[in-house]
């Protein structure tokens, strides 16, 4: 099977390869998949204090495509507050990479590490808020997990 | 990495196909020119010439695997040689009983004819490998029955090139009186393969796996004591009636070159290949950590090296190594997103299955290719262990079993 450009590109090339501290109440983390199924994705958010997503990483276990999905969306989500984040679909990263029908999972698996992400921050931030008491606005609940966040 | 040049992209998936050998390809020339008679024209020199060639193409095929020239029936390929010994003789002895034997390792080419007998009502064992993906014997001794037909067993597996005892299985059968077939496609001009020492009664045979022309192969049938089919393929009664159809005289002639080409060189050659892919193991083996080679160590193909590099997709891994053409058990390079059923069925957990790499070399594999092979596979291996999640778990102490995963693949 032929991969598109913008695969290898990202394959070759990916943006963003890295590990952000998990214990930083501003990171959200999210692992996707599961190695028994020869994928897994794992994606970490850096909120700044007003919002917004100021830095991403992403370590993948997976083929290419896998790969290239996984950078693409940390390039994407950079700079986007979570209402922002949370709009983008699977099917606008597989229309971007090109990837084949056989490959859409890998596409799904990236829309559901950014959500699994900002779940956890979320519920980091609904930790903290009830520990101090002291959060301004109430914590929105988190979303049910598709998947296991560490 | 290595400074020798070698020329990409480099080729080692012999257990895929090879390409055809220049001195086969010399041989069956004339065969498509001026010698194109169908070999079945009896009334003229075309046909006598075409025939003449056939037949000692045979002669060279049956000389391989120490059968006569007489037992040997050409098909179209290994799948049909399977299709035909399979439901042939299942078709033929039904009188006799409803059972058949095979390996959950074996080739889809004789799991998928075990398949379709069983939805025409016939009863299939298959047989569990051991870890090492050898036959156990008692088990097979335990499964055949006197309803059993006929029994099933590779001489070496494609994936992980793990070695039948086939004299063993042979001796079984012949006691048990059940007919036994084996799919020789991977092994034979590479170990020895004698059909009279292993009792072999029925073997698959194809050109394109020992440096002859795709679209072309065989099944042995013995005919002391004479085993007969039920013919797939009606027509014009070739073949002893087993097969009908124009013989193809240029693709038979290659297989016949082919096939008295590795008779004189096997031992060889055996020995170079061995001895390369020794060289390969070692260097990845002593390089890289969390590194397995999968099925028996002792009994296998010279050329082949399965090996699962841990926390590494074996497709990702396939596209990191680009120039190198090898293939891989991950689900990902197939359409049904299930890893490999050969490394399952040696208990080889399903993430290591998707972390596995096929190496086949052969004839043409050079020293310095596999020098700049092992290489490049220990770079991109320590590279891609950077980018997965899991290797870096693994380094922190997280145990991966007690993580719980999505459930849906």
């Amino acid at each position: 099977m032929a991969y598109s450009d913008k695969v290898i590109d990202h394959y070759e090339n990916p943006r963003n390869v890295g590990t952000l501290d998990k214990n930083d109440p501003n990171v959200g983390t999210g692992l996707v998949g599961a190695p028994a199924c020869g994928d897994v994705m794992r994606l970490q958010i850096r909120f700044s204090d007003d919002g917004v997503i100021e830095d991403a990483k992403f370590k993948t276990f997976g083929c290419g495509s896998a790969i290239a999905s996984s950078s693409l969306v940390t390039e994407w989500v950079k700079g986007k507050t979570i209402e922002e984040a949370l709009v983008i679909k699977n099917t606008q990263v597989a229309e971007e990479l090109a990837l084949p029908p056989v490959k859409i999972h890998c596409s799904v698996l990236a829309e559901d590490a950014i959500k699994a992400a900002i779940a956890d921050y979320k519920r980091k931030k609904g930790t903290t808020a009830a520990k101090t008491e002291a959060a301004p606005h109430a914590p929105e609940k988190s979303q049910p997990q598709k998947s296991q966040t560490v | 990495m290595n400074l020798t040049a070698v020329k990409t992209p480099i080729y080692m998936d012999y257990h895929s196909t090879t390409p055809v050998d220049p001195r086969v390809l010399d041989a069956m020339l004339p065969y498509f020119k001026e010698d194109f008679g169908n070999a079945a024209s009896r009334s003229h020199v075309f046909g006598w010439r075409a025939d003449e060639a056939v037949e000692k193409a045979r002669g060279q095929i049956g000389d391989l695997i120490g059968a006569s020239g007489k037992e040997i029936v050409f098909t179209s390929g290994a799948t049909e040689s399977d299709n035909l010994a399979i439901k042939g003789a299942a078709e033929f002895y039904r009188e006799k009983g409803n059972h058949l034997v095979t390996l959950k390792t074996e080739h889809k080419a004789v799991l998928d004819p075990m398949t379709r007998l069983e939805r025409m009502g016939f009863e299939v064992t298959y047989l569990s490998v051991k870890k090492d993906g050898l036959i156990d014997l008692t088990e097979l001794e335990a499964a055949l029955t006197p309803k059993t037909i006929l029994a099933s067993v590779m001489l070496a597996n494609n994936e992980i090139g793990v070695i039948q005892p086939l004299k063993e299985i042979g001796a079984l059968c012949r006691k048990k009186g059940v007919l036994f077939h084996s799919d020789a496609v991977q092994g034979i001009g590479k170990i020895p393969f004698d059909v009279d020492d292993m009792n072999v009664d029925l073997a698959s045979l194809t050109a394109h796996k020992i440096y002859g022309p795709k679209g072309v192969g065989a099944l042995y049938v013995r005919r002391k004591p004479r085993i007969r089919l039920a013919a797939q393929m009606d027509g014009g009664g070739h073949e002893r009636g087993m097969r009908s159809g124009t013989l193809n005289v240029p693709l038979i002639v290659g297989f016949g070159k082919a096939a008295e080409i590795c008779k004189a060189e096997m031992e060889s050659e055996a020995t170079r290949v061995g001895a390369l892919r020794d060289r390969l193991e070692d260097k990845l083996m002593r390089s890289l950590e969390l590194t397995e080679i999968n099925g028996s160590i002792a009994h296998r193909l010279p050329g082949n090296l399965n090996i699962s590099f841990a926390y590494v997709e074996g497709e990702a891994m396939m596209m990191a190594i680009k120039d190198v053409a090898v293939s891989s058990g991950s689900a990902c390079t197939s359409a049904s997103l299930e890893p490999s059923y050969v490394l399952r069925a040696l208990g080889v957990e399903e993430e290591l299955a998707h972390s596995s790499i096929r190496f086949g070399l052969g004839r043409f594999t050079t020293q310095a290719e596999v020098d700049y092979v092992a290489d490049l596979v220990i770079e991109k291996v320590k590279k891609l262990r950077e980018m997965s999640p899991l290797y870096e778990m693994a380094r922190e102490g997280i145990d991966l079993k007690s993580i719980q995963w999505a459930e849906a693949h």
